[in-house]
């Protein structure tokens, strides 16, 4: 710390960088040649592109995971305090006007973390498919599409700037369309890629009117001080920490933004779509649907996070947009999961729900538990939805009802019961599961930062996860089989909705169907083995009960917010020489980031605060955690299976519960308010009324003009030309006598007609013409 | 203005060139269907040659100037010359007009509309190309209205003829419509014309001195003007000629239309209007950047009313070049490249829906939504193409149609100085609207006619398997250029934005930014 108390600038030691980090852009690159390869030749290979999808996700798995070692050196090559440079590589993509669209990699703690999640869980997702979709009619399709989702978002992370991250951003939309509409036959599954598509479409709105306003606001900005264009993730970070920015501007820009987040990452009131967009195959909806794609949203809030820091005034505490639209979402989806019978519907929810806990993180300036929980929470709930999808594929017979087709199958699927538990109680946050070190530091910070009413919502939540996950698990694991999986193999009973995966494996599935439930495969068992002990074990990586030497996690990824001056721009020798500035005595407020113009260097990250762990707070939130599970627990036993006459039949009984039940079930109105109200008055009534003003005023009046000329030119002819032989008159009146044929189409006319009718037009022009001359 | 005279027989040559090929049909009896087929090929793939010949001499370095610039007398009593060149900004249209002529001819070898007739098809759609081809080079405004109007006649016959049952009142009304437009264009001209001392119609002369006229003239000028391209473009309240024109015209015609003719009208601003008369442009721009997002919004729902296919397709037209009109309004030169790609972008994508609405109904025999179903099953890889050009219309990043609209969204934030700033932040928020809607209406119509199964039409099984087969080669030789094309531009906007640039500032120039 001596350091620190020191008063002049101190020239640190350059940071080592690597092969890997400088060569990170390979790794979208990769999946996507992959992807063209798929599409050209994908038919005629051996596995039917699958390997080509698999092995390109291995080699983005090895080329992240590379980065990732590299990156944990170069921290390690900095002093404690010092900011670590991303490794930034840019090229000009294209540039007109004095507009500059570049392509590159911003490469950083937090892009490395999610660039190895998402290739992580594509190749278990991809290994997975393997066996998932053997048989599938559009087998290619479907791991082109997976290919080109992994490259897209991957491309999307380590963006550098804000046209490259909206690309990315925009072909994983496409994805997400072609994969939920993978069985398109089906009218559910492609109303449900549409919604999906369009919804999120909406919040993209925000996409593009803030990176609009971000351009223009910093571009004069960026350019002078650090010589990037405004589009520059790392230039708009500095320019919203510099002190510069007009607070209404950053304001509108972030709140802009967030929109689009919203979207995208299922939060209340656009997350209608993710629960429909289970529709999808199973290995999609883990992917997509739960680990990757959905916390987009949540990524570009911590990928932008001086932008929402400054422009909401997080540090001001008390409740801001993100926390406000966090904490709703936490409740409002965890609610809806008690009332699902589809297991992947639950799973939805509860994935919207973890969302919301995310957003709730950031927007309380709970940056690292925030992104913390976006990387524990791909292990266990991508394992939960696979454990789902190896049910319907091995026990339930393609069905997803809980109610109808499960039961019981703790005992013929152990491998899927154990990976199911393990996966269950991390995303619970039960001590000492990945989820308690990421979940229950968010609700620590929330409290710590003055955002106390939502630190109580997310308690709430907690109990609430714990209650539906364990109802969840009693229905499918406990209790007595029942329908496909006490082996009954009806196939006159599905309906449309609980066959939504039968295209799987629609022909060579019915031999395993009669040999009743059981284990899934190697190929499906392993990746659930591999991520249920992801799930139990990756929170150590981040144990903050155990001190700060066990705190890796935030020692790698967690910017550091010091005022950096770089040489290169100040005109200094040498190569971009990092300088600290120190600046208080004080060592818990060493920076001035984000809470004051920074006075002589630049900040790219605002200064965070971080709660001081205490087992009390902590044994408070596993209490009510534990609360929950043995609450549900009870009820779903005693309702269940003990078919208690006090339970059943509750809702019909009292009037009140009823109606909480019903709105539940009805989604709170918000798909009918969405559908039946917006998107069906658009579609109808508004679209049919602006077509109306088409046909009839504008159209109208288009006709009007021609009848009467029509009459006009007959009174001419009538009364001039027959009395006066004039040919300029004669080839306007034949000119305006054709007018009125345009009001009447059933009256059809000769070629010659029209012939006669362009000969006269030229006639007009000529005479013009010849007037002109003389 | 400077200008280059090196091989100034090119733009000659490769715009009359087709003539040379209407003559030679004319020549031959008409019973020898696959002689003029063979004819208008040959033609049409010399033309674009010549075009490629154009575009390999041309200096990109000095984009900003005409090229292949000759000058002769020609009504020397109106003192009109014809005086044809190619900068930055025209040069991408002139090669745009041959490569769909070209696409559209190797179409029709075997997708010849009713009632037949190859001689006098082929030869409309080279009368056609000349005259489009004719207006891209024009540098005189007499030589510019003779082309601009050439075009029409050819257009007229297409739709009035080859076109559907409604053909007549469709065809008439476009020809109307556009008459009525170019007639207050020419006034417009011949104002101008007299208002810099009667000198000259050549446009670098007038651009030198339009500028000086006086103010409320040049409003009344412009306004003249703003019709006659308006309608071409066309923009609200000016385009209810063009769903009835596209619904009724043969494919050849659509495409066409789509690709190249409503370009005529945007082109007709940022060459003529906006560099002649600057002070009325700043003037008038605002109200064009309203009518454009009206478009947009516009459009789009029109789009959402409609059970036809091409109609809907149409309509969407409506909706994109009011994107382009968009950018135009800004008057930055950032917003106009952006209209100027748009215009290569919907040409492009458009040209191609209108392609393959044509095959729909050639296969379904009909364009209504609720008929058609399951596409994707019946015919995968015309429902693949279909998709990708949804997809690129809706403005995906990485294809085309992003990069007309995006850049003009984000031009719209910061217009040109002297336009209210708070007015056209409106504008952006609702074109980014308008961009919903375009996913929308694009969804919607692929969700219904490619997913699903398939529908049971009234024809008996073993007639509707032999109709529907997927892309023919002549399909796929006339369309791959155009996907290629989308793509590539998507992914190398560069290509075309730097042609633009240079041209564009030098159009600008005139507003001192």
């Amino acid at each position: 710390m001596n350091l620190f108390s020191s008063v002049d600038a101190e020239v640190l030691a350059p940071l080592t960088s690597g092969w890997f980090l400088e060569h990170a852009w390979l790794i979208p690159v990769v999946p996507a040649i992959a992807f063209a390869l798929i599409i050209l030749f994908g038919k005629r290979m051996p596995f039917k592109g699958s390997e080509l999808g698999v092995l390109s996700m291995l080699a983005s798995l090895v080329l992240s995971a590379g980065a990732g070692y590299q990156w944990i050196q170069r921290v390690n090559s900095a002093t404690e305090e010092q900011f670590v440079d991303p490794v930034i590589k840019s090229w000009t993509w294209w540039q007109n006007a004095g507009f500059e669209f570049g392509i590159g990699q911003h490469i950083d703690g937090l892009s490395i973390l999610v660039l190895f999640v998402v290739a992580f869980i594509s190749t278990l997702v991809q290994i997975y498919s393997l066996e998932y979709l053997r048989g599938d009619r559009r087998y290619t399709h479907f791991f082109a599409a997976l290919t080109l989702f992994s490259g897209g978002m991957l491309a999307m992370v380590l963006a550098d700037n804000m046209m490259l991250l909206l690309l990315g951003w925009e072909i994983m939309g496409l994805c997400s369309f072609m994969l939920i509409g993978h069985w398109w036959e089906e009218d559910v599954n492609s109303k449900a890629a549409l919604k999906a598509f369009f919804t999120v479409r909406v919040g993209d709105v925000g996409l593009l009117v803030g990176i609009s306003m971000l351009y223009f606001a910093a571009n004069d900005w960026t350019r002078e001080n650090l010589d990037v264009s405004g589009f520059s993730i790392r230039g708009i970070s500095a320019w919203a920490l510099s002190g510069e920015p007009n607070s209404t501007v950053i304001m509108i820009a972030a709140i802009a933004l967030f929109i689009a987040c919203i979207g995208k990452s299922g939060q209340f009131p656009l997350h209608t779509w993710l629960p429909d967009a289970m529709a999808g195959p199973t290995p999609v909806s883990s992917l997509l649907h739960s680990s990757t794609m959905v916390v987009a949203g949540v990524y570009l809030v911590a990928r932008l996070y001086p932008v929402f820091f400054v422009g909401l005034d997080i540090p001001g505490g008390g409740g801001n947009l993100i926390v406000i639209i966090g904490g709703i979402t936490i409740v409002i989806s965890a609610a809806l999961a008690f009332v699902q019978n589809d297991i992947k519907r639950v799973l939805a929810y509860s994935t919207v729900s973890q969302l919301g806990y995310m957003m709730l993180g950031l927007g309380a300036g709970a940056w690292m538990p925030a992104v913390f929980h976006i990387f524990t929470h791909a292990f266990f709930k991508a394992c939960l939805f696979l454990g789902a999808g190896s049910i319907s594929h091995s026990a339930s017979h393609h069905s997803f009802d809980m109610k109808r087709d499960m039961g019981g199958l703790r005992k013929v699927m152990p491998i899927t019961f154990a990976t199911w538990i393990i996966s269950t109680l991390a995303l619970c946050g039960v001590f000492p599961f990945s989820g308690f070190f990421s979940k229950d530091e968010i609700i620590d910070n929330v409290g710590h930062n003055g955002y106390g009413l939502f630190m109580i919502i997310a308690l709430i939540g907690a109990f609430m996860t714990a209650a539906y996950m364990t109802r969840a698990t009693y229905l499918t694991f406990f209790g007595k089989p029942r329908g496909a999986s006490a082996g009954h193999t009806d196939h006159s009973a599905h309906d449309a909705h609980d066959a939504h995966d039968a295209h799987a494996v629609h022909d060579s599935h019915d031999a395993h169907a009669s040999s009743g439930p059981h284990e899934s495969g190697l190929l499906i068992t392993v990746p659930l083995i591999i991520l249920s002990v992801l799930a139990l074990s990756s929170g150590f990586l981040n144990a903050t009960p155990f001190g700060e030497s066990w705190e890796r996690m935030k020692l790698w990824v967690e910017p550091r917010a010091a005022e950096v001056i770089d040489e290169t721009h100040s005109g200094g020798p040498g190569e971009s020489l990092v300088v600290i500035l120190p600046s208080a005595e004080d060592s818990h407020s060493k920076s001035v980031c984000g809470s004051a113009q920074p006075e002589k260097g630049i900040c790219y990250a605002p200064q965070l605060n971080h709660a001081p762990f205490k087992w009390l707070k902590a044994m408070m939130s596993l209490a009510i955690v534990f609360l929950g599970i043995a609450v549900s627990w009870v009820l779903s036993f005693r309702l269940f299976t003990k078919r208690d006459p006090r339970l059943v039949g509750l809702t019909q009984r009292v009037k009140i519960l009823g109606v909480g039940h019903k709105f539940l079930v009805n989604k709170y109105y918000l798909d009918d308010f969405y559908e039946k109200i917006i998107v069906r008055n658009i579609a109808g009534p508004i679209a049919s009324a602006a077509y109306w003003i088409n046909q009839n005023i504008l159209d109208g009046i288009i006709h009007k003009i021609a009848s009467s000329s029509r009459l006009i030119s007959g009174w001419v002819y009538r009364n001039i030309d027959q009395r006066v032989v004039d040919g300029a008159v004669n080839n306007s009146a034949s000119f305006t006598k054709s007018v009125g044929t345009a009001a009447q189409p059933s009256q059809s006319g000769k070629v010659s007609q029209y012939g006669a009718l362009l000969f006269s037009a030229a006639g007009v022009a000529a005479l013009v013409l010849v007037i002109i001359n003389t | 203005m400077n200008m280059l005279r090196d091989n100034n027989w090119v733009l000659s040559v490769g715009t009359f060139l087709p003539m040379l090929g209407v003559v030679v049909m004319m020549l031959m009896p008409k019973a020898q269907d696959q002689a003029v087929k063979f004819v208008a090929l040959v033609t049409s793939i010399a033309t674009l040659a010549v075009g490629i010949f154009t575009a390999m001499n041309f200096d990109f370095d000095q984009a900003e100037k005409m090229q292949f610039v000759a000058e002769t007398k020609w009504i020397s009593v109106i003192k009109s010359s014809y005086l044809i060149g190619v900068d930055g900004i025209s040069l991408p249209l002139y090669l745009l007009s041959m490569v769909i002529t070209l696409l559209v001819v190797i179409y029709s070898l075997d997708h010849l509309p009713n009632p037949g007739k190859p001689k006098a098809f082929f030869s409309l759609l080279l009368v056609l190309q000349t005259g489009m081809a004719g207006t891209f080079i024009a540098q005189d405004l007499i030589l510019f209205f003779v082309f601009f109007e050439l075009v029409l006649l050819p257009m007229f016959f297409l739709i009035g003829v080859w076109g559907g049952e409604q053909r007549q009142y469709a065809s008439i009304k476009f020809f109307l419509y556009t008459m009525f437009g170019s007639a207050l264009m020419l006034v417009a001209f011949l104002a101008l014309f007299f208002k810099t001392g009667a000198e000259s119609f050549s446009i670098p002369y007038l651009i030198e001195n339009g500028g000086s006229i006086a103010k409320n003239v040049q409003i009344w000028i412009f306004a003249g003007m703003f019709v006659g391209f308006a309608v071409k473009v066309p923009m609200f309240p000016f385009h209810t000629w063009l769903p009835d024109a596209h619904t009724q015209a043969p494919t050849q015609g659509s495409v066409i239309l789509a690709a190249v003719l409503l370009k005529l009208g945007t082109y007709g601003f940022v060459r003529i209007a906006l560099p002649i008369l600057p002070i009325a442009a700043r003037e008038w721009a605002p109200y064009i950047g309203g009518l454009a997002v009206i478009g947009i919004i516009y459009g789009a729902l029109g789009c959402l009313a409609q059970s036809d296919m091409k109609r809907l397709i149409a309509f969407s037209s409506v909706a994109h070049m009011g994107f382009v009109m968009l950018g135009i309004s800004t008057l930055t030169s950032f917003g106009i490249n952006a209209a100027m790609f748009g215009m290569v972008a919907h040409g492009l994508i458009t040209g191609m829906l209108f392609f393959i609405a044509g095959s729909v109904k050639e296969r379904y025999h009909t364009l209504e939504i609720s008929k058609i179903g399951g596409m994707l099953t019946q015919m995968p890889r015309l429902g693949w193409i279909f998709g990708f050009c949804c997809m690129a219309s809706l403005g995906l990043p990485g294809l085309a149609g992003f990069w007309g609209e995006f850049p003009a969204i984000l031009s719209t934030y910061n217009p040109a100085a002297g336009l209210n700033v708070t007015v056209y932040r409106v504008f952006m928020v609702i074109a980014a609207l308008g961009t919903v809607l375009a996913a929308a209406y694009l969804l919607w119509l692929y969700q219904r006619i490619a997913f699903g199964t398939p529908k049971n039409n009234s024809h008996d099984e073993h007639s509707a398997q032999e109709e529907l087969h997927d892309v023919t080669t002549h399909e796929w030789l006339a369309w791959s250029p155009l996907l290629i094309g989308i793509l590539v531009l998507g992914i190398m906007p560069n290509l075309l934005f730097s042609v633009f640039d240079p041209a564009v500032q030098v159009t600008l120039s005139v507003f001192g930014g």
